[in-house]
Order: structure tokens, then sequence, then C-alpha cells
């Protein structure tokens, strides 16, 4: 058996061959902003709602009925990319009047690219946006950990459900900022609850579709299931 | 381009020279004629077609944590797999909205707990940034160190566990020796083994001890040799071949698209390293391969880090080599505390110190977002700050948490054995999934 192994003396991720190097004295603001936030301005006018490139990132904002489209745009041109979902998630701040928002940060492995995706969602009102994971699978349990932890709901997502926490936290969104550090409930409430949910002895009803898996469970759980008892996640 | 060729050297009974699994046709006890023996569907009809829900973890000691996978199962082989975490989830990212920059060091190192000064150098990177501060040249390079020891560490942990979720003993020994070799060089540096906190923004905590670097050196020319006997022991092994080839496998573009990083995506033939794509702390300067398989299997992801381990010994040579003099911190009031002996006798000093301490150092507004090419993969910092000492924001890009999310593609149509071998070389750590 012949298995070939390659060992590459550089990163050929990109194929543009410049030798990127480490970024040094970088301004605060200002700076050359990445080429595809101007592409992207001028293919979607009105959609982009600024263009800001802070210590050297280039953050575009858009607007929130177009995310998916510029997602789409920007991962299928040619000349831009983004095949790379490095990450999602989202910041909420300080002052309770500025909206939440969504972060996207997109990587364009053959031109060694780097864009920061924003759009904002207003708080009075319903916090959706469109899911990529059409897009980047990757996206799948990082937009369930954003629901999980923002209570944003990606639309279009397959499976949104807690990742962390369990179905029934009765809790929140451990991560907006109205949530205190110490959580809602006491000490003494958070533990009873906790030691009643016991997660890892249930399962979904996904889970439980599976043929026959539910005359497999021990005797006590069938009852308690048939009790009417909710299922873990 | 160097491409390797593997010729299985030891034969077992049971496999043949490729390291599969060879049918042995029972034979009966007078040694004559094979047994005739029934398939199963005959001999238990109402087995046929019915599918399993199994249950592994969240305490199992196969899933490297407290993983929890629910299989479904047609006789052994997996249809689907459904993965649940959070069992360890403790909020470090609510947390550091509430700590000061220095004080998130410590979170740092208990999330992926193998890779701690990694994470150190890691945060320090992107609250540098945020603050706008260049390191020195001295700090610069001690980093390198920092997160190459780093990564052996890591790699060596995962190789050790893996090779006892595959049923090998003896080089989990091995690669557990060395890794303490290594943990012994971080306690003489900074005093603690796993839980380092070694950074502070601007610099380190501590320069390194006299004599530190000749243990460094005895490391680098001892290492290479466990290396080697490790390399003996399993790349050749016809167990370790039949029990790792094929499984798991992902194309680069699934791979691509599905977010894996480190070695999970360069196993798969994409050369992304961070180091080399995105380079930090001067990576562009240092002479060193990346390797990449073809496959992307199970067996190439073993491959590729028994090469980065390689890697790292030299990347840690030509670090060693040109350590340069000068001061680990840099010269920048906002963020370094005065020397001890001037805060106790100066008064500006001294507040100085207690402002420093109190308040903690306050960033310009703005956000930052910085990877490293830690040893699961691309590890991210992304810190938001409004302007005062503490982030709006801090949140961890986790490396394991995304190549996890793979699992449920990876071991579809696997045998159930084959599924603890997939999620061993996936070099998950829960700390850092469930933060």
């Amino acid at each position: 058996m012949t298995e070939k192994f390659d060992i590459v003396t550089a990163g050929s991720a990109a194929t543009d061959g410049v030798a990127p190097a480490t970024q040094r004295n970088i301004p605060h603001r200002g700076g050359a902003a990445n080429p595809s936030a101007t592409a992207l301005a001028t293919r979607f006018p009105g959609s982009v709602l600024r263009t800001d490139v802070v210590w050297g990132e280039t953050t575009v904002m858009v607007a929130r009925a177009d995310v998916l489209a510029i997602m789409q745009w920007l991962h299928d041109e040619p000349s831009e990319r983004y095949d790379y979902l490095s990450d999602v998630t989202a910041v909420e701040y300080r002052d309770f009047d500025q909206p939440i928002e969504v972060v996207w940060h997109l990587r364009s492995l053959p031109f060694r690219r780097f864009l920061r995706v924003k759009t904002q969602l207003e708080k009075n009102k319903e916090l959706e946006v469109a899911s990529v994971w059409g897009i980047w699978k990757a996206a799948d349990w990082m937009e369930r950990e954003c629901y999980d932890m923002f209570g944003i709901r990606f639309t279009g997502h397959p499976d949104l459900r807690r990742i962390l926490m369990w179905e029934q936290y009765k809790e929140g969104y451990p991560l907006r900022k109205d949530f205190p550090l110490r959580g809602r409930f006491s000490r003494a409430e958070q533990l009873r609850q906790a030691l009643s949910q016991n997660p890892e002895a249930k399962y979904s009803m996904e889970e439980l579709s599976i043929a026959d898996a539910f005359e497999d469970l021990p005797e006590e759980m069938r009852k308690r299931l048939g009790a009417g008892e909710r299922t873990g996640e | 381009m160097a491409n390797r060729t593997v010729e299985v050297e030891l034969s077992t009974s049971g496999l043949d020279a490729q390291g599969r699994p060879q049918r042995v046709p029972l034979m009966s006890g007078d040694g004559g004629a094979p047994i005739d023996v029934m398939p199963h569907e005959a001999m238990e009809p109402e087995l046929a077609g019915d599918h399993m829900l199994i249950n592994i973890g969240p305490q199992h000691p196969a899933t490297h944590g407290v993983l929890r996978l629910v299989l479904e199962l047609d006789g052994e082989t997996v249809v689907r797999c459904i993965p649940h975490v959070g069992y360890l989830h403790c909020g470090f990212e609510k947390i550091g909205e509430y700590r000061q920059y220095n004080q998130i060091i410590p979170w740092t190192d208990r999330e992926d707990y193998l890779n701690s000064i990694g994470n150190n150098v890691a945060f320090a990177l992107g609250a540098e940034r945020l603050f706008g501060i260049e390191i020195t040249e001295r700090c610069t390079v001690l980093r390198v160190i920092a997160a190459e020891l780093s990564r052996v560490i890591s790699h060596l942990v995962w190789l050790g566990t893996t090779c006892i979720d595959i049923g090998a003993f003896t080089p989990f020994l091995w690669a557990f020796q060395e890794r303490e070799n290594v943990y012994n060089l971080l306690e003489g540096w900074v005093g603690a083994r796993l839980t380092t906190s070694a950074t502070r923004v601007g610099g380190m905590a501590a320069d390194i001890p006299s004599g530190w670097m000749d243990g460094l050196q005895q490391f680098i020319r001892n290492f290479p040799q466990t290396l080697d006997e490790i390399d003996r022991m399993l790349t050749k092994n016809a167990i370790w071949v039949g029990r790792t080839i094929g499984l798991g496998v992902m194309s680069p573009e699934e791979a691509i698209n599905w977010g894996l990083s480190g070695p999970m995506l360069r196993a798969s033939g994409v050369a992304y390293d961070v180091r080399k794509d995105f380079p930090y702390l001067d990576y562009e300067t240092y002479d060193f391969d990346v390797p990449v398989g073809t496959n992307g299997d199970v067996y190439d992801r073993f491959l590729v880090r028994m090469e980065e381990l390689r890697q790292s010994i030299r990347i840690l040579q030509q670090a060693a080599d040109r350590l340069p003099d000068g001061p680990v911190n840099v010269d920048d009031a906002r963020v370094i505390l005065p020397p001890k002996s001037k805060a106790t006798s100066e008064m500006e000093s001294m507040i100085h110190h207690f402002k420093q301490v109190m308040e903690g150092p306050r960033p310009p507004a703005g956000e930052s977002y910085v990877a490293v090419e830690s040893p699961k993969g691309e590890k991210g910092y992304y810190m938001v700050s409004d302007g005062t000492s503490k982030p709006v924001r801090w949140r961890i890009r986790p490396p394991s948490f995304i190549n996890l999310a793979a699992i449920p593609k990876m071991v579809e149509g696997h045998l159930l054995s084959d599924v603890i071998a997939i999620n061993a070389s996936i070099d998950i750590v829960m700390g850092e999934i469930d933060r």
C-alpha cells in the first residue's frame, strides 16, 4: 500500500504567491481597507451601510435583510471566494439603546483575506437573521451557540436548539447584558433545577423516534415519559 | 515535495498485509471442512432491520471528557450520530466581561487546558492589538517558544490518549514521559505546570531563569529520539494502520466548508496554517514546513500531527538560537506595572501601581480578532472594547468545538468501534468546547 504524504514549505492555501508577514504598527483607525469591502459596496450599493477599518481589520456593516444574498455572493464570486467561515457570534453593548450586532468572521483562503461582516438587530423587535448554514456547514453549531447565548433566531437553520445549556433551561440567554453574572435564580434554586434535570438520562424526541428505542429504555424512564415528562434537549 | 510510502511491517494474524481484517473461515474441530455458518439474518430474523439506540458518555474514558454521543446503529454500523455537549459549560465569555484584560488570562488557561500557555499567548496578542502595542523582540521569541512547547504537549496528549483508545499502551507512556519534561520546563519558567497564566498584556509574567535554555536544548536533543521510537512503533504497525486508515474521511472541499482547522483540515489536503497564511509573532521568518495529508482520514491526521511535532522542534531550535537580549515587557506605562522597588519607594510609582491594579488598563474603543494556530486549529480571540477597562465582549473561537461539529458526518457508515478512533482523531478538549 502506498500512501502519499506531502510536506509543503509554505502555507499554500493561497495561490497569489505574495508572502504574508506579521502585521506591525497597525493604526487604530484608518489604513488600507480589504478590497472586498469596496467590491461589496459596488455590488450591493443600498445594503452596505458603512465600512470601518479598526486595527487593520475591515468591518462591513450590512443591512439585515440582505445578509444571505451578500454572504452567498462573497462565497461564490470568483474574485472574492470567501470559502472559510471562521466565526459567527454576537455582541451586545453595555449601552442598552445600542442594537445587538451579529458578527461573521470570514476568510478567503485563496486570496488570504479576512473580512468581518456585521448586521444590527434592534432590541425591541424580533431578534432574527438569516442563517448561513446553507453556504457554510461550519455555521451549524456556531449559530446554535449564538441562539443559546443571545436568543438570536437564525431563520433557515435546520436544527436550531440550545447546545451548551439544556433545553429546559429557564433563566434566559446567559450572554445578554440584562442577565446577571450569578444567574437569575438563587443558588439554591439553580442547584435544585440542575439536580432535577439529570440531562444525560434523557433522549430527545428525535432520538426516541429511532425504531423501538422507546422500548429499550429502562422501565422507570418509560414510566416517566409516559406520564408526560418532557425529554431533554 | 516528499512522498511517504507506508508498508506495513508487523503482520498480525487476522489481518492481511494491508492491515485490513481478514475473514478467517471457522474450522471444525477435526481440522477438516469449514463449519457451515448460517448468516445472522437467517439465524435471528427478528433482529434484521432493527435499529438500536446506543448512548456513549458523558462519563466515558474514550470520549475525552464529558462528551455524550447518541448513536443509531444498524447492527454495528452507525446510521446517525447526535452529539451532546455543554456538560462543562462555565460561562468563560460571560465572566470575561466582568474582568480586566490581565485578569482574563487565567481563564484562558482553563479552556483548552492542554494548550494553556499557547492560549495565554493568543489572548495577549489579541489584547495587544486592542491596545495598539508592539511587543519587544525578546518577548516575541519567548512567546514562540511557549506556543511551540504547548503544541508539543497537546500533540503528545493527543497521541497518548489516541493510542489508548485504539489499543496501544506503550506509546502512551513514552508520550507522557516527554510531556512531563515539557511541564518541568514550564514549571521552571512560570512556576505552574498546567495553568500557566504566563503572559501579560505587553509582555510576559516572567523572563526565563538562568540556565533554562540548557533545559530546552536538552529537550530539543532528546525528544526526536522518543518521537522516532513512537514512529517505529505505530506508523507501519499493521494494527494501527488497519484501525485508522480510511476512517472519517473529509474531502478538502468538505473540510473547508465545515470550518475544520488545524491538523484536521491539513490532513484533508488543505495547506492552511495560520502561522503561514496570516502570520503573527514573526512566524514568517522561521523555516518550517506544513505537513499536508492526501486522504483526510484518521491515519493522515496521525501523520500530520507526528510531522508537526518534528516541525515544532525545528522552530524551537531556531527560536533558541535567535533569542535576543533585552527587555521582555514593553516600555508602556499604560499596561506595565512599575518595578516593585520603585513602587515601594516612590510616590508616583506607587500611585501608578495602585491605579494600574485597581482600575486596570483601558484600551481605546474598538475591536480585534486575532487568530493563532493552536494545536487544535484556528484559535481566535475576538474582543470588543468600549474604552473601559473591561471588554464588552470576549469571544473564543474554539477550534475543537467546530471540528467536533463534523463528527455526525464523519462517523456515518462506520463501525461502532471506529467511532472511538474518529472521535480521538479530532483531538477535542471539552474545556474548550463547553467553555
